[in-house]
């Protein structure tokens, strides 16, 4: 067995014995939901609700329903679709990147990472297909063989790579959530008290049975899709970013596009976990699974990656100045002091700013300012998208061509409602999925919980 | 010899009977017989398998056909018509004549419907050559404002019943001495003036007055002092090495600006030659005229006679003549520039003004005299039969008709309730007359007082002629059936008056078979006389011999009448739009939606005035104020606009209308009561007014630009003359990139392609266009003409707002700026501030223009990002879409560096949200079957009229031969009055296109992103002085 200092902080509170693990993280599905529950999940529902009227508003009566026009022809739509795409990186980081690291304390939050991972992949192909034009063809970027003629797709298409990337990504995220949940959906089959819950939970669970083979078999797995998900981190948010690195546009031509996408979708995913999963202890009791320990850790990388970014945004100012090109270097002018400045600076201030406060440890252990700046990294990162977006299109090469952008009520309501669309599955997957991947969670008992630690400095004391 | 595959036993062999089958269409037996003879129909040669089978195809139909399908009804023709092959399209002479504009026309129709207007080149006036306001009129004909069929007092009445009373009532009239007028808008037709001469006397007191709301009644009477003749002389500019123009937008507005615009052009285009005209433009407003000028000086209007005045001084003394009366003007120096270059080029130069004021005109007139202008360039013995109106006679019809003298009003085309600076005077005079009867084919305000409504055909439905000048005449003839129950008004008249002939058309033909086949000598039958007048559309007797002429004004009364003119409050100039023109096209949504060239402002008019002014004035652009001048009160909301004069603002005519149909409605506010009648005759201005800023809600101005300068930008490329001449690359010096090679062209660094392999094949055919800015004036036709043949949607006023105009080939305007970089750098300012200071136009910029569409880029950033391959590239060179591929993600769009293409956010055919030609089964009438109206969800742009090439490449192939140069024409290039628009194909080397583009003011749009466009440019060279030139 692995043995670890007593001096590292313990990754589980509480002494907590293994069945007290199995209650603890059963509790929330074997039990009634809790009023704050009902709250949320109402909310959601009617966000989602909300999301479904202002979708089947603008596929019904055509996109003129938004405030897109002939100049700006992404706005909100794609915003969206790459901050959700963005999102989702966090879950896979810790999931695959963590795992291959060895880094214990991903065990506490690499499930509901990976399931934030799941819904906001869906999140974000769902501003795929209703920005289309003609969302009733949205299969047609699909390589499909099919009978229309000679008809293929056109790989030279960024939004072709995007296809496959996203694609490829959300297979291989739920393969590799699912079969981490295979074995707990087993514990939970075999505490269920009723048929129903029996019933399901048997087909969830595969007809595992805990054997060595079995065990044997699911860390092989594990391992397989870790290597296959690891440079998914790195290429999905490469591949969106190449929609605006592989244009013409200026502030979209850029070919620091790639790296610096990537750490702003680890930037805001681990925002988002934070979000998530402050809310999600707090609701569900886990404070001895999710302790301030890893919510420090997670801060560690939020503000590397936040500082990462910070340096991609003044790069490109460089970049733009060294070029020599004028049309650059008016974009990135534009962005800081044209109509849409308070974007940019929003953006600057929510993205560069903010996250240094984490340098201080005391705000980095706070439970408080933790979510509150991982609030304002969920902010700056959507501004950010919007910023690229936006500002650069709104005013390129020829000026007679400048306009304004302002979105309705359709736009801003899909926004909002895609958050139902998030929160509604997230929710149902808190009651009904185990949030903490238990059966794993118990192989770092020995080594890395409170009452291992208090042992381990028993036995130096003598 | 070749190797030989069998196919069968039976050809190996290659037996008779195989021999004798291989010749029919099917090889095998085909069963007809069995299946649909005779055998097949008796009862026992059915068996069980058979019912079967019907059964079973009878069920299956029976279900298929209960499946709703939308039915649309196509009706086959049961006898074809002779001249009609579905498919084909048929083309008519014919000539365009609405009392305001004239063009002698192609009309192309399609299975018996009009859908495009096309200028006839035969004519020798407007040489083929249309205005915006030409080409959307077809639209005109498919409006359903139109007055559908006669009524009296409002009630539908059947015409035999309206013809005798009014034939009753007229005779009793004129029996009892009673006074009748036929009050027209000006008619170009000599038959038609003819017939209305029999009128007047078969009914004795009827006259015929003229009432145009754009009057030139002041030339006429200036040209009636100083030369004896109330003629309307006409100009060729294309004589023309100097012009200065005082008010006078010849090319967009003035007499006949089609013609003017190519002549114009003649002296402005570079090519092969190294000389042009110098253009001085003084005027209040900023012009489309103004806008193409060398030298521009704002003067407000109440200084535009001492700005006359003080010209005719200068050269005077230069032609050692005396002088008028001494003026000061704050312009000396550009009057004395434009003095110094028109006395310079005397012989050659004109002086024009626009103003409609006698005193004004007969200084022009001195000067045009002192200049040798009337041995070239102007006219007097070849006159213009356009704006006939007499000013007084219709302001002593008004005062006949406020008397009770008149007995019976005869309307046709004329609107004066809409037009005439006091609207209710013109009401409480026309309720006077007994009887009032409205010929004009649609409502408008004067016809909505008419008891009798008789309305005429559609100008797209009738006979008529012209002579617009003398000597030149053309024939309309009708090109569809009537579409409602019309009848023309020259037919009204014949049975009205009781004339003794058949119709108008017998009328006409008959006159056209004695009077003009006497006129020429070449043609020895009448009938083949007409039939080939008809063909051509258009028949000249040749030019008459000039002569000499002998100024006799009075300079120095009329100098001193314009010297008293004084104004210290604000003043008011009206101006026409290039696309609403008087407003009697206003229910038009295409020519609502035209940006207007200058503002760029579609559905409005607006008080415009300089920024200086709207800043002292406390005023942004949007604010509505209450504008007063000569107790005529009016709100309306501020447009900023440079280059309008200090302390003086301009409105255009033709909006406010209140009865012209819905598109109309409700758009601006009615500017002509701001024109003042004194003198004798109509002045288009208003002095001495006064503004207020009210506290209403800010109004919406929707532009199709709304960013005005280049920021520094090398977009539309601009030298002077001078600079030039020295070098012919001036102002288009060639674009590098850095590389680590040191400098290289643009075009030499490319990711894909080496230079020995430049990318895609052209075997065939390249097409590409050339646009020469230069002699591009900015008219707009071109933006109409590709509307109408590309089934271009309407959008609306609330669409062009969020900056979702459709339209395929827009023209971007600029204004200069007073920042540059060496300015920027004198004042210390950073490039923020520099940039910043660009965005604001001077106060009275220079201005350009510049037709943009689908540049068919051959590196074309748009087809490469396409996830469908729906946008593609064909091997002519042209940049394709497939609409019905499209999946609408627009990000061909957003990589579009031209902002070109165009997206249908909505649908806009069949949506009563879009309630314009495309909303109702008449108004698709204008639709062209070659071009697929586009759905929603997918893109759209220029394909540089991709049916047109396809149909010139079947003509030539059916001929067996290749597409000459010029056979084929796109919509845009077909209508540009100057040519600046060339199409053609660049892998002829003879054609217009390849020898273009060897010129070196040659340029390619946006060069440094190589994306290779098949379009391009060449530079624009204005001709100022150069010591004032390069600044």
């Amino acid at each position: 067995m692995h043995y670890e200092s007593e001096l590292r902080e313990p990754l589980i509170l509480g002494d907590k014995t293994y069945h007290q693990i199995t209650e603890d993280i059963c509790r929330p599905i074997e039990g009634k939901a809790n009023k704050w529950w009902w709250i949320a999940f109402t909310i959601a529902s009617a966000a989602l609700l909300w999301w479904i009227i202002s979708v089947s508003y603008t596929v019904g009566t055509g996109l003129g329903v938004w405030g897109l026009n002939k100049t700006v022809g992404w706005a909100w739509d794609i915003t969206n679709f790459v901050w959700w795409v963005g999102i989702g990186h966090a879950g896979t980081l810790i999931s695959a990147i963590l795992l291959l690291f060895r880094q214990k304390w991903r065990l506490s939050i690499n499930r509901s990472a990976e399931a934030m991972t799941i819904f906001a992949v869906i999140c974000a192909a769902s501003f795929i297909v209703s920005h289309m034009g003609r969302p009733w063809v949205a299969y047609w970027p699909l390589p499909l063989p099919n009978q229309f003629g000679s008809l293929w797709v056109n790989f030279n298409s960024p939004l072709v790579w995007d296809v496959f990337a996203i694609s490829t990504y959300f297979s291989v995220s739920l393969v590799f959530w699912y079969s981490g949940l295979i074995p707990d959906f087993a514990a939970v089959r075999d505490r269920a008290k009723t048929k129903a819950s029996k019933f399901w939970y048997t087909i969830l669970s595969f007809g595992w049975t805990g054997t060595a083979k079995n065990w044997q078999r699911f860390e092989e797995l594990s391992l397989v899709l870790a290597g296959l998900s690891t440079p998914l981190v790195l290429s999905v948010h490469s591949v969106v970013s190449m929609d605006f690195a592989t244009s013409v546009i200026p502030g979209w031509h850029t070919t620091i596009f790639p790296p610096y996408f990537v750490a702003g979708a680890i930037f805001s995913g681990f925002a988002m976990v934070q979000t998530l999963l402050i809310i999600t202890r707090k609701v569900l009791n886990m404070e001895d699974y999710i302790t301030i320990y890893h919510i420090d850790m997670m801060n560690r990388i939020i503000l590397l990656t936040g500082s990462i970014v910070g340096v991609a945004y003044l790069t490109e100012f460089f970049i733009a100045w060294y070029s020599g090109v004028e049309y650059e270097q008016y974009a990135f002018i534009n962005r800081a002091t044209g109509p849409y400045w308070w974007a940019y600076w929003s953006m600057m201030t929510c993205n560069v700013i903010t996250p240094q406060l984490f340098w201080s440890s005391k705000l980095r252990t706070s439970v408080f300012a933790t979510f509150i700046i991982s609030i304002f990294v969920n902010i700056g990162m959507w501004f950010e998208r919007f910023v690229i977006i936006v500002t650069s299109l709104h005013r390129d090469y020829v000026p007679s061509s400048w306009a304004m952008y302002h979105p309705t009520w359709v736009e801003v309501g899909i926004f909002i409602g895609s958050l139902g669309l998030f929160f509604v599955p997230f929710l149902l997957f808190t009651r009904f999925f185990p949030v903490i991947a238990m059966s794993e969670l118990k192989t770092i008992v020995k080594s890395s919980s409170s009452q291992a630690k208090k042992k381990g400095a028993d036995n130096h004391g003598h | 010899m070749e190797k030989k595959y069998w196919k069968g036993v039976e050809e190996l062999k290659n037996d008779a009977e195989f021999v004798r089958l291989k010749n029919n269409e099917f090889y095998e037996h085909l069963p007809v017989d069995e299946v649909l003879g005779k055998k097949a129909e008796s009862a026992d040669s059915t068996s069980r398998r058979d019912f079967l089978k019907f059964m079973g195809f009878g069920m299956a139909a029976a279900s298929l056909a209960a499946c709703e399908a939308p039915v649309r009804k196509a009706i086959p023709y049961v006898i074809k018509p002779e001249e009609i092959t579905p498919g084909v399209p048929n083309y008519y002479a014919s000539t365009f004549s609405d009392g305001h504009d004239y063009s002698a026309i192609l009309i192309k129709t399609r299975e018996g419907r009009p859908i495009k207007i096309d200028g006839n080149e035969q004519s020798a006036i407007s040489k083929g050559a249309t205005s915006a306001r030409i080409q959307a009129s077809v639209l005109s004909l498919y409006d359903d404002a139109r007055y559908k069929g006669p009524s009296i007092k409002g009630e539908t009445a059947g015409w035999a019943n309206i013809d005798s009373n009014i034939k009753a009532k007229l005779a009793e009239i004129s029996n009892a001495g009673g006074q009748i007028r036929i009050l027209t808008s000006t008619l170009l037709s000599p038959s038609t003036h003819a017939l209305i001469n029999e009128v007047a006397t078969a009914l004795p007191g009827t006259k015929h007055v003229t009432y145009d709301a754009v009057s030139f009644s002041g030339m006429r009477m200036a040209n009636q002092k100083s030369f004896g003749k109330a003629d309307i002389p006409t100009y060729d500019l294309s004589k023309a090495r100097m012009i200065t123009s005082l008010n006078c937008d010849f090319l967009s507005a003035w007499l006949s600006p089609v013609e003017h615009a190519r002549q114009y052009a003649e002296n402005r285009k570079l090519f092969g030659k190294k000389e042009m005209s110098r253009h001085y433009q003084f005027e209040s407003n900023l012009s489309l005229t103004g806008s193409n000028a060398d030298h521009r000086t704002r003067v407000r209007p109440s200084q535009m006679g001492a700005v006359a005045v003080s010209l005719y001084n200068k050269i005077a003394s230069m032609a050692g003549v005396q002088e008028a009366t001494k003026v000061i003007t704050p312009f000396d120096d550009a009057l004395s520039a434009a003095a110094k270059d028109l006395w310079n080029a005397r012989g050659q130069a004109v002086v024009l003004c626009g103003n409609n004021d006698a005193n004004m005109q007969e200084v022009v007139n001195a000067i045009n005299t002192l200049l040798g202008a009337y041995e070239n360039i102007i006219n007097l013995d070849q006159p213009s039969n356009m704006r006939q109106c007499i000013d007084g006679q219709v302001e002593e019809l008004m005062s006949e008709m406020a008397g009770g003298k008149i007995n019976a009003l005869i309307i046709y085309g004329a609107n004066p309730v809409y037009s005439w600076p006091n609207k209710s005077a013109v009401e409480a005079a026309i309720k006077k007359v007994p009887l009032v009867i409205t010929t004009s084919d649609r409502p408008d305000e004067t016809s909505a007082m008419a008891e009798y409504v008789c309305p005429s055909h559609n100008f797209l439905e009738s006979w008529d002629d012209a002579e617009p000048v003398k000597g030149h005449f053309s024939l309309a003839q009708p090109v569809i059936k009537p579409l409602f129950s019309t009848r023309q008004m020259q037919d009204s008249l014949i049975k009205w008056a009781g004339l003794a002939h058949e119709d108008y058309y017998t009328y006409l033909q008959n006159r056209w078979m004695s009077n003009m086949y006497g006129m020429q000598s070449e043609v020895t039958s009448a009938q083949a006389f007409w039939n080939s007048a008809l063909q051509n559309g258009v028949f000249n007797t040749g030019n008459t011999e000039r002569q000499a002429i002998q100024y006799n004004g009075d300079i120095n009364s009329a100098a001193s009448a314009l010297n008293g003119v004084k104004s210290t409050g604000v003043d008011i100039v009206l101006y026409e739009k290039a696309g609403i023109g008087n407003g009697n096209q206003a229910n038009n949504p295409w020519l609502q939606e035209l940006p207007d060239p200058i503002s760029r402002v579609c559905w409005d008019n607006y008080i415009a005035m300089a920024p200086s002014m709207a800043t002292s004035l406390g005023l942004v652009q949007g604010n509505v104020v209450e504008l007063t001048a000569n107790g005529v009160t009016v709100k309306g909301p501020v447009l900023i606009q440079p280059g309008v004069a200090e302390n003086t603002v301009a409105i255009a005519i033709g909006y406010g209308r209140t009865a012209a149909g819905k598109a109309a409605e409700g758009l601006g506010f009615n500017a002509y009561p701001f024109a003042t009648y004194s003198n004798g005759t109509v002045h288009m201005e208003s002095l001495g007014g006064s503004i207020t800023k009210t506290t209403d809600d800010d109004y919406l101005l929707a532009a199709t630009q709304t960013h005005h300068t280049m920021m520094g930008r090398a977009i539309v490329k601009e030298t002077n003359l001078d600079a030039y001449l020295k070098d012919p690359k001036a102002g288009n010096p060639d674009v590098m990139i850095e590389t680590y090679q040191g400098k290289k062209l643009a075009t030499e660094v490319d990711l894909w392609a080496s230079p020995k392999n430049p990318g895609f094949d052209k075997p065939n055919h390249f097409w590409g266009m050339s646009i020469d800015l230069n002699s591009c004036t900015g008219c707009g036709s071109c933006v109409i003409a590709c509307q109408v043949e590309n089934n271009v949607p309407v959008v609306g006023k609330k669409e062009i707002d969020i900056a979702r105009e459709m339209h395929w080939i827009r023209i971007d305007r600029y204004y200069t700026s007073d920042m540059n970089e060496e300015k920027a750098k004198e004042e210390g300012l950073g490039k923020m501030g520099m940039l910043l200071e660009m965005e604001k136009p001077s106060d009275s910029p220079e201005v350009v223009f510049q037709p943009v569409m689908c540049q068919h880029c051959n590196h074309a950033p748009c087809e490469t990002v396409c996830p469908v391959a729906a946008t593609t590239h064909s091997s002519e060179g042209l940049n394709m879409m497939a609409y019905n591929r499209c999946v609408g993600t627009r990000y061909c769009a957003n990589n579009c560096p031209y902002k070109v293409r165009r997206f249908n956010w909505w649908k806009y055919s069949d949506n009563d949200q879009f309630d314009y030609n495309m909303n109702s089964d008449l108004g698709k009438m204008v639709l062209n079957p070659d071009v697929v109206v586009r759905s929603r969800g997918v893109m759209e742009k220029c394909t540089m009229c991709v049916q047109r090439i396809q149909y010139g490449k079947l003509e030539a192939k059916k001929a067996g031969r290749r597409p000459g140069d010029g056979e084929i024409n796109t919509a845009c290039a077909q209508s540009c009055p100057t040519n600046a628009i060339i199409f053609g194909d660049y892998n002829n080397s003879e054609s217009k296109l390849s020898q273009l583009q060897k010129d070196e003011r040659k340029y390619h749009l946006l060069e440094e992103l190589n994306v290779q466009p098949s379009i391009y440019y060449h530079t624009k060279v204005r001709n100022k002085i150069p010591s004032s030139g390069n600044a």
